[in-house]
């Protein structure tokens, strides 16, 4: 087929902008996608840019061909063959139903590979022990619980470098989604249910997390950071909220749960054993009234 | 008396809301004064409110489509001035409980009252025309279906004054849209106006499905149909498909907000995981009813104007059949998120990818309809090349958002927003307007002004990428979607850039309406008009009867014996130029039962949203009452006499006579 000389010989149409636009981000910091502090986040980031590259390999030449097509054929262009009946050929159909399908073959295959190798719920492969940390989504803050080591907070989250985190997330609201863009994969919030994610931070530091999902008047300041640290450092950062004056008990929970918008954050010293289990437990409960759900 | 409904729900202290609903009275009461001082109330009555002429309904279709395009682009052009003022701490100028209204009208009003009605003016304009039909199957129920979906962008714009819309996202996820979360009435306002315009489509579905059919010329059997036409019929059984999962969606929520029931609520055994499942299970295959009729006008346009017969037309119509059974199994890639297991997201992963490779033949079908064709450079042509050019990117966007392991880091941020602007934008939009110039003159008997039609392309397309290519890069920077307000320099001049966008687009919008009242004015001079009822050179029968057609559309219904069958006519040469017989024509009467029970159905949705209970009551045994008044009414049809036809069609042949005399001349 004659259209195979056309790629390279033109400017790169915007296929090539847009692949430009792609491979930029790598050289800043502030695209946290493209810049992962943790092994999810990295391979997720890989799996973002060879499945781009290998849908690259057939809209450039697309994007190509649709210019030098448009312009070689303009009605203006009389040396132009033109053949008005011509509109089949089974060379060229095999071409355009096969290249997709070749494509998108590798696509798949690489698809079920990673969906299974990143599932949030699956534990990183790390050998060291995890650290569990229990995750509320309140209007509009974050709760997070250490059952181990009997502490809370709000809209603040440590943990040290190098350990898997087990997150364990629910809400106490609407919808949400826990999202740390430095460490990699986000998953919903729900009332009544746990989800699950496993995270890991490769390097210390400061990361934003958020909500991704879009849950009211307070949702742009639902926020928090994850502080990724050494374990002495992490250890410290426990001390430091042991000593706070605050302790979380089922009776003052509502209190702390009530609607709020930009709220600082705040430690626990103590927290209600099972206060996880009890946020779930009380959307399961029994019926109060037919009218319950409108009185509220 | 009046329910909820107090004077206090009227936002008196808000500036904004105040101007806009004062500015749209003003234009309603100007257009409704301008009625009566040109004493058009008969005109408007007879040939518009009751009319059942699907070219009439179509062209109110698309009326509503533009009006309701500039209320959903102020929508769209605030959000971005928010955005890129709203950084370091600053608040903006939108306060969230009116921000949130805003995005949540925008989703609603570009979906469900821009693009649907877009979409079906031009399937009623042009399909019934292309199959060699007179009218659709059920031209009443046709009327009852526009002005449904017109009440129901009434009620949308009415919620900006009295009251307030949903601050829920365009798709209202429980439990934040629940009683609970929501107590407003701008839930309800979105429940009612989506019923009335949703069961409106959904009997348009059922209209054109039948239409086609059962009501394609002799000779026209499925492998001869026009490529626009087997778009429609696909989108038609999509509708079927989908539209009653919405409506019965919607109204388990209503049940929820009005009966205390818990199906999506957070306690009692509600599951708001049903309603995100269902809500896609409609919402994917929406989707396709938006791009499929876009891919059919590209279908038309690109043989057209490459003056060449439509490459791999079976091939075409193999991949259109395969989208619509694909919709149907992806929607889950909606929410990967939601924490199903490996299996159950790579399986949707997978089939989502699926797509692209009939969607890809389709790309590749159009170029190779170029390729060795005479391209005219129409607008409608650049409408369709800045398409493949920009499809192709929102689709490739598109495969990364399928692919689940991309899809947990980019979920919900700004590149998924600007995915799915780049392929309904650079999609289901260019086609629209394609198909827009492309059949105006058919439907009005002039042609659009060439100049401002191509300004508004490149507006558009030119806007399209300033506007949202900054949004996939702020996508892969962390930035979620419908935040009033952000702490994050890195993104404020990537937002600032973005804003710049929406106004290259609003230059867009206005070169159109410029265009509009350019062409109208000038409808009279020579080289507006279309005397010969074939402007392009078509291919397909729509471009063999006059522009505009007569009420009958066809004097005599043609017979088909191939593809293209208008082409192959004109190739034989016109054979048919002996004054032929004629006889009565079989035509339904106008009626003003659609406009009075879908008026109806207004006041009563309402009534709903406000709980006005009697005036609910009333207004349903008035819709009862009417629909039995109608049904009693044998009055329906009547006969066109064969010398009428003739007088009709003589002085269309005299025209194009004395036509071709002033060329000879």
């Amino acid at each position: 087929m004659r259209m195979k000389r056309w790629p390279g010989k033109r400017a790169p149409g915007l296929g090539g902008v847009m692949a430009t636009l792609a491979m930029l981000p790598l050289a800043g910091c502030k695209y946290s996608i493209l810049d992962p502090k943790g092994s999810v986040g990295l391979q997720e980031k890989n799996l973002i840019l060879i499945s781009t590259l290998a849908m690259l390999l057939i809209i450039v030449p697309v994007i190509i061909m649709t210019v030098v097509i448009a312009w070689r054929y303009r009605a203006s262009n009389e040396k132009a063959r033109f053949e008005p009946d011509w509109g089949h050929s089974v060379k060229i159909e095999l071409f355009c139903w096969g290249i997709p399908s070749v494509i998108i073959l590798f696509l798949a295959v690489l698809t079920w590979n990673t969906t299974h190798a990143l599932d949030p719920y699956r534990p990183l492969a790390d050998g060291k022990k995890p650290i569990t940390i229990e995750v509320v989504a309140q209007d509009w803050k974050w709760m997070f619980i250490y059952p181990e080591q009997g502490i809370a907070t709000i809209n603040e989250v440590a943990f040290p470098e190098g350990t898997p985190v087990d997150f364990r997330i629910t809400s106490d609201s609407v919808m949400n989604a826990f999202f740390i863009p430095e460490l990699g994969s986000m998953i919903y919030a729900m009332a009544g249910m746990t989800t699950q994610i496993n995270l890991i931070a490769d390097q210390q530091g400061t990361f934003p997390g958020m909500s991704a999902m879009y849950s009211g008047r307070g949702f742009s300041d639902m926020r928090f950071n994850a502080i990724a640290t050494t374990p002495e450092k992490f250890q410290a950062w426990v001390e430091n909220a042991r000593k706070s004056p605050a302790v979380l008990t089922a009776a003052d929970y509502p209190k702390v749960a009530a609607p709020e918008e930009k709220a600082p954050v705040r430690y626990f010293s103590k927290v209600e054993p099972d206060l996880f289990q009890q946020i779930i437990a009380k959307y399961l409960g029994k019926a109060v009234s037919f009218n319950s759900g409108m009185k509220e | 008396m009046f329910g909820k409904l107090t004077l206090a729900d009227i936002p008196f202290d808000q500036p904004i809301i105040i101007g806009a609903g004062g500015f749209m009275g003003l234009v309603v009461l100007a257009v409704l004064g301008a009625i009566t001082y040109f004493k058009k109330w008969g005109y408007i009555y007879h040939e518009w409110l009751t009319s059942v002429d699907h070219k009439k309904i179509g062209a109110m279709y698309i009326m509503v489509a533009l009006v309701m395009l500039l209320r959903g682009f102020s929508d769209a052009i605030m959000m971005r001035t928010q955005q890129a003022m709203a950084h370091d701490g600053l608040p903006g100028y939108l306060p969230p409980h009116h921000y949130d209204q805003i995005f949540t009208a925008h989703g609603t009003i570009m979906i469900f009252f821009m693009a649907m009605p877009f979409m079906i003016g031009l399937m009623n304009i042009a399909v019934p025309l292309q199959i060699g039909a007179r009218d659709v199957a059920f031209p009443f129920l046709n009327s009852f279906s526009f002005w449904l979906t017109f009440v129901g962008a009434i009620l949308v714009n009415v919620s900006l004054v009295i009251g307030e819309f949903g601050q829920t996202g365009w798709l209202a996820y429980p439990p934040l849209s629940e009683l609970k979360f929501s107590p407003g009435v701008g839930v309800d306002y979105y429940i009612w106006s989506l019923q009335l315009t949703g069961l409106g489509t959904l009997l348009t579905g059922i209209n054109f499905f039948v239409t086609i059919v059962k009501m394609r010329a002799p000779g026209m059997t499925w492998m001869r149909m026009p490529i626009f036409t087997w778009t429609i019929f696909c989108t038609a059984i999509l509708i079927m498909a989908a539209f009653p999962i919405l409506t019965v969606t919607f109204g388990m929520l209503s049940l929820d907000r009005y009966l205390g029931m818990h199906f999506f609520t957070n306690e009692l055994g509600g599951n708001q995981m049903m309603y995100v499942n269902l809500i896609w299970a409609w919402g994917h295959p929406e989707v396709y009813i938006l791009i499929l009729p876009a891919f059919g006008v590209f279908s038309e346009v690109t043989p057209t104007f490459s003056q060449k017969r439509l490459f791999g037309y079976k091939a075409m119509v193999l991949a259109t059949v395969a989208i619509t059974f694909l919709s149907f199994v992806v929607w889950l890639h909606h929410f990967f998120t939601m924490g199903a297991g490996a299996n159950v997201n790579a399986f949707f992963g997978i089939t989502t990818m699926l797509i692209s490779i009939p969607t890809g033949v389709k790309i590749f079908n159009w170029l190779f309809t170029m390729y060795k064709g005479r391209i005219q450079f129409t607008s409608m042509m650049w409408w369709t090349v800045g398409f493949m050019i920009t499809f192709v990117i929102g689709g490739m966007t598109g495969v990364m958002l399928a692919i689940p392991g991309s899809d947990w880091v980019l979920h919900n941020s700004l590149f998924l927003i600007a995915h799915f602007h780049n392929v309904i934008i650079g999609g289901v939009l260019f086609g629209y307007m394609a198909g827009l110039t492309y059949w105006f003159p058919k439907a009005f008997g002039f042609k659009l002004n060439e100049k401002w039609g191509n300004a508004s392309f490149w507006f558009w397309l030119v806007g399209f990428y300033v506007a949202f290519m900054p949004l996939y890069a702020l996508g892969f920077m962390g930035m979620t979607r419908r935040m009033n307000h952000y702490d994050n320099p890195d993104w404020t001049p990537y937002l600032q850039v973005a804003a710049l966008g929406a106004l290259l687009v609003l230059c867009g919008i206005l070169s159109t309406v410029i265009q509009l009242v350019v062409s109208i004015r000038n409808r009279n001079l020579p080289e507006y008009q279309d005397v010969t009822g074939d402007p392009w050179n078509g291919r397909t029968l729509e471009w063999s009867t006059s522009s505009p057609p007569p009420f009958y559309n066809f004097a005599i219904i043609p017979e088909v014996h191939e593809l293209d069958a208008f082409n192959e006519v004109k190739k034989r040469g016109h054979e048919a130029r002996a004054v032929p017989t004629y006889s009565d024509i079989h035509m339904p009467r106008n009626t003003p039962a659609g406009f009075a029970m879908a008026l109806l159905a207004g006041v009563m949705g309402f009534a709903l949203i406000w709980h006005i209970w009697w005036l609910v009551a009333l207004m349903f045994v008035s819709i009862i009452g009417t629909f039995i008044v109608r049904s009693c009414n044998d009055d329906i049809d009547y006969y066109v006499p064969a010398e009428e036809v003739a007088r009709i069609e003589g002085l269309h042949r005299a025209r194009v006579a004395s036509l071709e005399m002033t060329h000879v001349a």
